[in-house]
């Protein structure tokens, strides 16, 4: 393939692609994200290209990225008409095959209401599905994300040759600015304002970067973002490095996924084969270049400036500089830092405008956001729904609520630095500030439901051990407060409570809050600050009932 | 060099641009709390003593004083009520460490810390890196470093280097707050090279913290 010299030459390769494809044949795509993949659906997938190939160019099979519905994997969507199977095993291929040919459908591998008993045939009928909107992940199950050219099927890179051609990078910035797109890794900070300060701080050389460590528990959007859509993720990020004046982009992600990986080096592969990375990009004059790094493993190298230490090829630990990442970062050169969805969002926010992305979601959290539903749920899974959505909705419409028929008890955010909230919150909207202030904030989409018979305190101590592991042990806080707070922890569990414990408990979460070095040890705490808000009753009976001299109730 | 005025504990003190809180604090003889802190190292952060309440633009945060760049009119207090109670907590995590070093104990005394608050740790290194970073930025010898993260962090003398370099400098052992480093160098010996060291005279002490060094005497070897 040759490199395209300019946007008309994009224009014109997109127009030959479609024009190649005939939209009335079928096409079988089947998931091949993580969950899926983890219930071999490469054998269905396998099985399906097998029974195809018999029938030579009828049917098209399109491995795919996440489609959402984890629950019920392997998934399998058959187009036009988006029929969803689900479950699918390689022995029921050929009765799928045959369906497909005669414009069938195999009714006992669609949805069936596990209360009511009924059937829901299409994607827009599936209530899993129905409740959503899809503006981010919903192009996954028409993509290969081996295929630069599936994407320009669906408008891939058209924002980019609008950024390029009809913008300068000052307009740039300022749509993502008044779409007040704020950061979904966790801060919800303005990615705008972010752009600007790198883009105003005084040195030439300036990085770009993707934040795709997603070390967060029970967050798994990100991964089914960048695995199954790569390119969207490569496309906001061209965009965010020309209108902020960056040279060359990182994109750093998780080491231990091998599907992620080969994906995302196709990717880059192939943007640049087209010459949509590198010298003169579609004859604008912007240079840009992309290179990929992996994680080391532990949770804190996801931390800016940690991942940035990482990426100049040192350990993962956070710098304690009192300089912002975006003025002095990877070789104490301007360095912007975004996660996976806040750069995939960004494709968007350029083609249709600040103002319909400001039309969706709540009044100061604009945009959809990606939620990891997992936990005591009945369908777990990817979701995307508007900001301000209900918890209701997601927990229940979208989530089927409670699994086994049990009631709800309290809803994690946020992984292991998140907050629970009671069953009683339920309505609160999805919003970065709102469930701040409930004490349970969305970080990065972690949503863990969980049921009537969790024990809180040992919830907390969970999450504890899971961030003393994860912890870089440069700062004492960090270090000893959160060793300390699981002994403690680890004891109420264990029926050992002692007097004193909840003021020790207490004293830690205050000054690891306060003193620690960056954010890790700075909100491992929060967890237990929501308990002791909403659960404290649960913590104190650990005590009593050690007191009294009987074993603490499991 | 531009001068900046601002004020410390109600004090006005003058500082140049590019200096730390904590340079300008003992400028003005101004003293506060460090642990992981020494001159001749880079600023590390790590063991958060240093912490004070500084005041800018009408909002107050906490700040290691160590790294924290002085700045026009900022308002810094070096005790507080939250800051003394950061204090009391660190001092008695550390505690749990090594509760009889010296100068942990004079810290505990000062901020009212009970060595006894939280559950006793095995190691009593209390990973100030001060051996580690001194090996490597005046040293440059790297015979000390760290190892695995979070609690499970420790410091770590490398044989090979160690039986080269360290019995005629032992500098780091002088700098050690709980004399750690000196135990962990003897085992290093004892395990990986007994017997080998070279045995030239004892290099100068570092004057500072020499009192405590407990002199080594070269130990015949049985094979």
């Amino acid at each position: 393939m040759p490199r395209l010299q300019t946007a008309a030459d994009l224009e014109k390769l997109r127009t030959e692609i479609l024009a190649a494809r005939d939209p009335a044949k079928s096409c079988i795509a089947v998931c091949a994200g993580a969950a899926c993949d983890g219930m071999d659906s490469a054998a269905v997938a396998a099985a399906f290209v097998a029974e195809a190939g018999k029938l030579g160019d009828k049917i098209e099979v399109r491995p795919t990225g996440c489609h959402g519905y984890c629950e019920k994997g392997p998934n399998v969507v058959v187009t036009p008409g988006d029929i969803c199977y689900f479950e699918v095993q390689p022995t029921d291929v050929p009765e799928i095959i045959a369906a497909t040919l005669q414009g069938e459908v195999v009714e006992r591998l669609v949805y069936k209401d596990p209360n009511t008993g009924a059937k829901a045939v299409h994607m827009h009928e599936v209530p899993f599905y129905k409740h959503q909107m899809r503006l981010l992940i919903g192009d996954n199950p028409k993509i290969d994300p081996m295929r630069i050219d599936d994407y320009l099927a669906v408008g891939g890179y058209a924002a980019l040759v609008k950024a390029l051609t009809e913008m300068t990078p000052e307009q740039v910035l300022d749509e993502v600015k008044k779409a007040n797109l704020r950061g979904r890794g966790g801060g919800g900070f303005p990615a705008g304002s972010k752009w600007e300060t790198t883009r105003n701080a005084p040195e030439k050389t300036k990085y770009v970067i993707v934040n795709g460590h997603e070390g967060e528990s029970a967050a798994f959007m990100d991964r089914a973002m960048l695995t199954g859509n790569p390119h969207k993720v490569l496309e906001g990020l061209i965009i965010g490095a020309y209108a902020i004046g960056a040279q060359k982009g990182f994109m750093y992600t998780r080491h231990d996924m091998p599907l992620l990986e080969k994906h995302v080096r196709q990717a880059l592969a192939q943007a640049k084969e087209y010459g949509l990375l590198g010298k003169n990009i579609l004859g604008s004059g912007f240079d840009f270049e992309c290179e990929l790094h992996f994680d080391v493993g532990i949770f804190v190298s996801g931390e800016s400036s940690a991942l940035m230490r990482s990426i100049e090829g040192n350990p993962p630990e956070p710098r304690p500089k009192y300089i912002r990442t975006s003025v002095s970062g990877i070789w104490d050169k301007p360095s912007n830092l975004n996660n996976v969805e806040t750069w995939a969002n960004v494709p968007q926010i350029i083609t249709r405008g600040a103002e319909w992305f400001t039309s969706i979601g709540s009044e100061k959290s604009k945009g959809t956001k990606l939620i990891s539903l997992s936990g005591n749920v009945v369908n777990s899974g990817v979701v995307e729904v508007p900001m301000g959505t209900p918890l209701r909705t997601l927990v229940f419409d979208i989530g089927g609520g409670v699994r086994d028929g049990k009631t709800l008890k309290a809803i994690h955010f946020g992984g292991a630095m998140g907050g629970s909230i009671p069953a009683d919150l339920i309505d609160a909207p999805l919003d970065f500030d709102g469930m701040s202030k409930l004490g349970a904030p969305i970080g990065a989409g972690g949503l863990l439901l969980m049921d009537e018979d969790t024990d809180m305190v040992e919830v907390a101590r969970y999450l504890m051990d899971f961030l003393t592991q994860e912890s870089c042990g440069k700062c004492v806080p960090c270090r000893e407060g959160m060793q300390q707070m699981l002994h403690i922890l680890t004891r109420l569990t264990e029926g050992e409570g002692k007097a004193g414990d909840l003021e020790r408990l207490e004293d830690l979460v205050e000054v690891t809050g306060a003193a620690s070095l960056c954010a890790l040890g700075k909100t491992s705490g929060d967890p237990l600050k929501s308990m002791f808000r909403y659960f404290k009753p649960e913590y104190e009976a650990r005590i009593s009932d050690q007191a009294a001299g009987g074993s603490a109730a499991k | 060099m531009s001068e900046i005025v601002l004020t410390i504990d109600d004090q006005e003190v003058k500082a140049t641009a590019g200096m730390t809180v904590l340079q300008a604090a003992q400028q003005a003889g101004i003293t506060i709390p460090t642990l992981c802190h020494h001159e001749k190292l880079e600023a590390f952060g790590g063991c958060r003593l240093c912490m004070v309440e500084v005041e800018s633009r009408g909002w107050t945060s906490y700040v290691v004083s160590c790294l924290y760049p002085v700045a026009k009119d900022i308002v810094v207090r070096t005790r507080s009520e939250k800051v003394d109670k950061i204090r009391k907590v660190l001092v008695e995590e550390l505690m749990a460490h090594a509760p009889d070093s010296p100068e942990l104990v004079k810290l505990a005394e000062e901020y009212g810390a009970d060595r006894n608050r939280f559950e006793r740790e095995a190691s009593f290194c209390i990973v100030c890196g001060l051996c580690v970073r001194y090996c490597n930025e005046v040293k440059q010898k790297n015979a000390v470093g760290f190892i695995d993260n979070g609690p499970l962090r420790e410091i770590r003398f490398i044989p090979e280097v160690a039986a080269r370099e360290c019995w005629d400098c032992q500098e780091c052992f002088a700098l050690c707050p709980t004399s750690y480093a000196q135990a962990a160098y003897l085992l290093t010996e004892a395990l990986a090279f007994p017997g080998q060291r070279k045995t030239a005279a004892p290099a100068a002490k570092t004057p500072a913290r020499a009192a405590r060094v407990i002199p080594i005497m070269p130990v015949p070897v049985t094979t």
